[in-house]
C-alpha cells in the first residue's frame, strides 16, 4: 500500500494518478478499436470525455446538493480539489446519461460503439485494481492463508491482487474477441458478464462488503441481477444476428 | 445461462455473512474509514490532558497540524468557525499539534494568532502521528459518536463547506 507520494510541498495521490493513467490507456484503446470498427474515432473519444467531465461535475454537484446551505454560503468550495466531496454513484449515473445522450445526438450506432469501448473499459478495470492496491481500499476479509497480506491491523486476503488478476484475464479475453462478430455488441456484453461474474465470486473474500438483511453481500446480489440481464440480452442479440445471417443466406440463394 | 446463474446464486448464498461478523471492522482500531479510531491520551496546551475514548458519545474531529504548515494555517479559521457553530450540538474538535516536528512556543503563538478555542493536544513524541499513519499535514479524521472513523481528509486546506458537510453527517447520527 502506497497511497501518497510527496513531491516538495505537494502530496500526490498515487491511486488517483493510476486512475488517470487507466483513463488515458482506456481511451487510446477505445479509439483504436473504434477505427477498426470503422466508427469515427474522434466521436468515440469525445463520448468518453463528455462522460468523464459530466461524471466528475455531476458527482460534485450531487454532493453539494446534499449540503446545500454549506455550499450556498461558500460556493467556491465547489471547485475544491478534494475527492472526499464527490458523490460517486450519482456521478457515475450522470456521466452515463451524458455519454448516452451525446452518442444518441451524434447518431453513434449502439452496438459497434459499445464494442469499441469494451477493451478500453477492460484496461481501466486493471488500473482500478492497482489503484485499490495502492490506496488499501477494497480490502480483503481476515484469513490465515499463506498468501495473506497484513493490512489495516489484520492479516487479510489480498483481495486487490485477486481483483487485478481477474481484470487482467478479462482484459485479454475481451481483447481477443472470442465471441460474436465485429461490432455486434457481444464483446461489450461479454465484458459486463465476465466482470459481474468475477465480482460475485471475489466479493466473498472482501472485508468491506455492504451487508443486506439475511447476511447477503449487496454487490453479489446486484452482480447477479446485472449478470442475468446481460446474459439475456446477449442471447437476444445473438439470436437476432443468427436470423439476420440466415435471411442474408436465403436472399443470396434466391438471387442465384 | 441457467447453470451460470445457479452457480452465482449458490455462491452468493454460501458466502453470506452472519450478522455478528458484518461489523467486524468496527472493532479494530486503525486509522481508516469504517474502523475504530485508535485511542490516545495527550497533554493539552495550557495544561491538563485528554483521552479520545472518553469522548465516546460525541462526534469528534481530530485535526493533525503544525504551525509551519501553510495548508494548516489556511484551513484553521474554517475549523474554528465550524467548531463555534456546532459546539453546542456536542461537536468536539481536537487540534492535535504534531509537536515532535514543531515546538510548543510556535504552537501557542499559532493558537493565539488564530483565536482557537478548541483543545490543542500536544503529540510530543510523535506516537499519535505513528498510530494515525500520518502521511501529510494537515490530516483530519471525522469520528462518529461510537468512535468509528467516518471520513479521512489527507492534505488541505479543507474549505468550510467540506468541514461543515462532514460534521453535519456526524451530527445526524442519533446519540
Amino acid at each position: 500500500m502506497y497511497p501518497y507520494l510527496r513531491l516538495g510541498p505537494f502530496l500526490l495521490q498515487l491511486p488517483l494518478l493510476l486512475l488517470l493513467v487507466g483513463v488515458w490507456i482506456g481511451s487510446s484503446l477505445a479509439e483504436k478499436e473504434a477505427a477498426r470498427l470503422k466508427l469515427p474515432s474522434t466521436l468515440v473519444s469525445n463520448l468518453i470525455i463528455v462522460g468523464l467531465i459530466a461524471g466528475i461535475v455531476g458527482a460534485r454537484l450531487a454532493y453539494a446538493a446534499r449540503y446545500l446551505q454549506a455550499y450556498l454560503d461558500n460556493p467556491l468550495s465547489l471547485l475544491a480539489l478534494n475527492v472526499n466531496t464527490l458523490a460517486g454513484f450519482d456521478g457515475l449515473l450522470i456521466g452515463l446519461v451524458a455519454a448516452i445522450l451525446y452518442g444518441w445526438r451524434r447518431k453513434l450506432p449502439l452496438r459497434p460503439t459499445l464494442d469499441a469501448l469494451a477493451p478500453g473499459l477492460a484496461a481501466f478495470m486493471v488500473a482500478l485494481g492497482v489503484a485499490h492496491l495502492l490506496s488499501g481500499d477494497a480490502f480483503g476479509a481476515p484469513t490465515d492463508l499463506p498468501w495473506s497480506i497484513y493490512l489495516w491491523s489484520e492479516v487479510r486476503h489480498p483481495s486487490q491482487v485477486y481483483e487485478i488478476l481477474a481484470a487482467v484475464v478479462i482484459f485479454f479475453i475481451v481483447y481477443k474477441r472470442p465471441l460474436g462478430q465485429a461490432g455486434d455488441g457481444i464483446n461489450f456484453l461479454m465484458l459486463v458478464a465476465l466482470s459481474s461474474a468475477a465480482r460475485i465470486f471475489l466479493e466473498a473474500f472482501r472485508g468491506d462488503s455492504v451487508i443486506w438483511p439475511g447476511g447477503f453481500r449487496a454487490v453479489q446480489v446486484v452482480g447477479l441481477i446485472i449478470l442475468s440481464i446481460t446474459l439475456y440480452i446477449m442471447r437476444i442479440w445473438a439470436r437476432a444476428q443468427e436470423a439476420e445471417e440466415k435471411r442474408h443466406e436465403i436472399s443470396e440463394k434466391g438471387i442465384l | 445461462m441457467i447453470v451460470v446463474l445457479s452457480l452465482g446464486a449458490g455462491w452468493t448464498l454460501l458466502s453470506r455473512l452472519p450478522p455478528a461478523a458484518a461489523n467486524a471492522a468496527e472493532q479494530i482500531a486503525t486509522p481508516r474509514e469504517g474502523f475504530m479510531a485508535p485511542d490516545f491520551n495527550l497533554d493539552l496546551l495550557g495544561g491538563g490532558d485528554i483521552t479520545l475514548s472518553e469522548l465516546r458519545g460525541k462526534p469528534v474531529v481530530v485535526n493533525l497540524w503544525a504551525s509551519w504548515c501553510p495548508p494548516c494555517r489556511a484551513e484553521m479559521p474554517a475549523i474554528q468557525k465550524v467548531y463555534q457553530d456546532y459546539q453546542e450540538l456536542g461537536l468536539v474538535v481536537l487540534g492535535v499539534n504534531t509537536t515532535n516536528q514543531d515546538n510548543e512556543a510556535d504552537a501557542a503563538a499559532f493558537v493565539r494568532d488564530y483565536g482557537l478555542t478548541f483543545p490543542i493536544p500536544l503529540d510530543r513524541d510523535g506516537s499519535v502521528s505513528i498510530q494515525y499513519e500520518l502521511r501529510g499535514l494537515p490530516t483530519t479524521f471525522f469520528i462518529d459518536r461510537k468512535g468509528i472513523i467516518r471520513s479521512v481528509v489527507v492534505g488541505g486546506p479543507m474549505s468550510e463547506a467540506v468541514i461543515r458537510s462532514k460534521v453535519e453527517d456526524l451530527l445526524k447520527e442519533t446519540p
